[in-house]
């Protein structure tokens, strides 16, 4: 996968129901570029965190969707990273034409 | 309710449903009033309110208590609740929350929801209230147990009350209100987080570009109000001698009649505000957000400024407009900080100028002498009344007329849907505002398109009895959007007419509210005096023409350069 135009947070969460929806609705009603989402619980944590990954295209906002994702309560820690350097990079065998 | 009956010894476990534990936990949060109205799935949290202190007020309409409650929070700044049953009655609270998220107003919106085991089965009067929620709050819950409601219930409060505020939304099946819990220890009211600490280093900063600038203007919002730092934020301005503009959510928190005052700026802003912000070459904005209705267009905006940015809401630095500056903070705090320095500056050129953009470039309040004129109403019902009033308006005309014209004096004591823009505000901003300060009068101003929007809350005011004067700029009209089809569509006039008008006095007097028609009064003067200055509801009916504007006006879109009128 391309660096080209690409950017991925690395997100921590509370994981109960509706943090999905309370992440996703963020992007969308602030029209944010959002092509890619990774969730699943982090291991060791009793279920009670999860780790979201979000890959995002053609974005010059990211500071401003650093700090509006930064707002939302179940959304703990938010960290920048690159395409090669996320789960992204490692799935792009599983989304072969 | 003393603490002892509230706090049982640790020892002994308390025994609640869901619902009790609710109204205890709201008990608890120092909530005294709520307004709403009651259905198939809050007729628990109904049965627990009976013997609770809680003043309820029924409302006739959701929409109307979710409006009573935000004006309760406008008034006093303190997070206030409503309740409504799942269904219509969230749908219906929805524009109210909406309207409470846009303006940054602690407000908890409580539903009920149907049973658990429902959920999912287009149940009747099954909505999925925490997906509309979710996208106009600052955060919202469905309440899966009992237990849940120690944890979010506080939670809640928090949230609404920390930093910017803003509207929290509390979904409860039915099943959750009914169940019982028993449990050891209550938990403790949720009370707003610390403001961030404000850095010596950046008000050090901030003031040594203030220092540095020839032209600088202050932006004041309502931030400002939020933080209570209306004379915080006086003394900083008279010590540094810096003009101010208010946008609309900041009017009153600099006198409209103090020498430093520029009034609003923006759309509807004075020819002379815009004007002095073309040439400031220093803008400090005070809890602004630099909405499109008070920038214009954003590239135009004060082109010759550096812009400082103080905020208490890291994502609104930098939205709009990129600052040299920005504080995350309680604008209040920061200002405390730069007043203890008690510097003094003065800027005689830079007032000079001012007043001479002032003198050439006035607010024209265009019959500004005739009642029967928007502007000479506005002038005639404020000559009639004292600064202890306090004021709220629809949307529209009307609202624009208010906050170009009103002499304005103190925080608080304007109160509008703002961000939002709803029409139906009015009436029930106004009931609540009275709730929640009944020494004071409230005046409503609103329109005849606005006031049908939320009218059934006029039983809702007589039961009351509150002080509330609602004053009707009648014109048979849509009027702000007849006024846009007349400048922008070439007056290719469609469905702004109202081909059946109301008789407002009537319809007043038909819900158990003071009628009266200026249009049929031999004094109408006096007519008004008499209505304002008695005590308790009264509707007056004001006729106005349909062909009166509002100016100047920029263009939607436009700069604020490229005033029309005025």
């Amino acid at each position: 996968m391309t660096e080209q135009g690409r950017s991925v947070l690395k997100l921590t969460v509370n994981n109960h129901p509706g943090v999905m929806s309370h992440v996703c609705g963020l992007f969308s009603r602030r029209a944010y570029n959002l092509e890619g989402i990774m969730v699943m619980p982090i291991e060791g944590q009793a279920g009670n965190l999860s780790r979201m990954w979000l890959l995002l295209k053609d974005e010059e906002r990211l500071d401003q969707i650093v700090r509006q994702t930064e707002k939302l309560i179940d959304v703990l820690v938010v960290e920048r990273h690159t395409v090669n350097d996320s789960v992204f990079a490692r799935a792009e065998t599983f989304f072969a034409a | 309710m003393t603490e002892s009956a509230n706090q049982p010894g640790p020892e002994q476990a308390t025994r609640l449903s869901g619902a009790q534990l609710l109204i205890r936990l709201l008990e608890r949060q120092g909530v005294t009033r709520i307004a709403g109205m009651p259905g198939g799935a809050n007729l628990p949290m109904y049965d627990a309110l009976v013997n609770s202190p809680i003043q309820h007020v029924l409302v006739r309409h959701e929409q109307g208590g979710g409006f009573i409650a935000q004006g309760m929070a406008r008034a006093n700044g303190q997070a206030q609740v409503c309740f409504a049953s799942s269904g219509p009655g969230a749908t219906n609270l929805i524009t109210a929350v909406a309207d409470a998220q846009m303006d940054s107003i602690p407000l908890v919106a409580i539903t009920g929801q149907v049973p658990q085991q429902m959920i999912g089965t287009d149940a009747f009067q099954e909505t999925d209230t925490f997906g509309l929620m979710l996208p106009i709050t600052k955060h919202n819950w469905l309440v899966r147990s009992p237990q849940e409601l120690l944890s979010v219930i506080p939670e809640a409060f928090r949230i609404a009350l920390s930093g910017r505020p803003g509207p929290v939304s509390i979904d409860i099946p039915k099943d959750v209100q009914s169940a019982f819990l028993e449990f050891e220890a209550w938990p403790e009211p949720g009370i707003a987080d610390p403001a961030p600490r404000v850095s010596l280093d950046d008000v050090q900063a901030m003031m040594d570009r203030i220092r540095q600038a020839h032209k600088p203007v202050l932006m004041v919002g309502g931030g400002v109000a939020q933080a209570n730092a209306a004379d915080a934020l006086r003394t900083f301005a008279e010590q540094h001698d810096l003009p101010a503009v208010q946008t609309f959510m900041g009017l009153g928190v600099i006198p409209s009649d103090h020498p430093l005052s520029l009034g609003m700026l923006g759309m509807h802003g004075a020819r002379y505000t815009n004007m002095v912000l073309e040439e400031c070459d220093l803008l400090v904005g005070l809890g602004v957000r630099f909405d499109d209705r008070a920038t214009g267009k954003v590239s135009a905006f004060c082109p010759q400024a550096d812009i400082i940015h103080v905020d208490i809401d890291r994502s609104e630095i930098g939205k709009i407009k990129s600052p040299v500056l920005a504080i995350q903070a309680n604008v209040g705090d920061v200002l405390d900080a730069i007043n203890a320095q008690q510097e003094r500056t003065t800027r005689p050129l830079w007032r000079q100028r001012v007043e001479q953009l002032k003198h050439a470039h006035p607010l024209v309040l265009e019959g500004e002498d005739d009642l029967f004129r928007p502007y000479g109403a506005i002038r005639a019902v404020a000559a009639l009344v004292d600064d202890s009033v306090n004021v709220t308006t629809d949307v529209g005309q009307h609202q624009m007329w208010v906050a170009q014209a009103y002499p304005f004096r103190r925080t608080r004591q304007w109160v509008s849907s703002g961000g939002l823009g709803t029409m139906g505000f009015g009436v029930p901003a106004a009931i609540g505002m009275a709730l929640a300060q009944p020494e004071r009068k409230t005046l409503c101003f609103t329109g005849d398109g606005s006031v049908m929007m939320n009218i059934q809350e006029l039983p809702t005011l007589a039961e009351a009895n509150l002080d509330v004067k609602i004053i009707v700029l009648n014109n048979g009209h849509l009027g702000l959007v007849r006024q846009q089809q007349s400048l922008f569509y070439s007056e290719n006039y469609n469905a702004v007419q109202f081909e059946q008008t109301v008789n407002f006095a009537q319809a007043a007097e038909a819900m158990g509210v003071r009628g009266v028609d200026l249009a049929r009064a031999g004094n109408p003067h006096e007519a008004l005096r008499e209505a304002l200055q008695e005590t308790g509801p009264c509707v007056i009916n004001l006729p106005v023409l349909e062909t009166e504007m509002v100016f100047p006006m920029v263009p939607p879109g436009g700069a604020n350069s490229d005033m029309i009128g005025g």
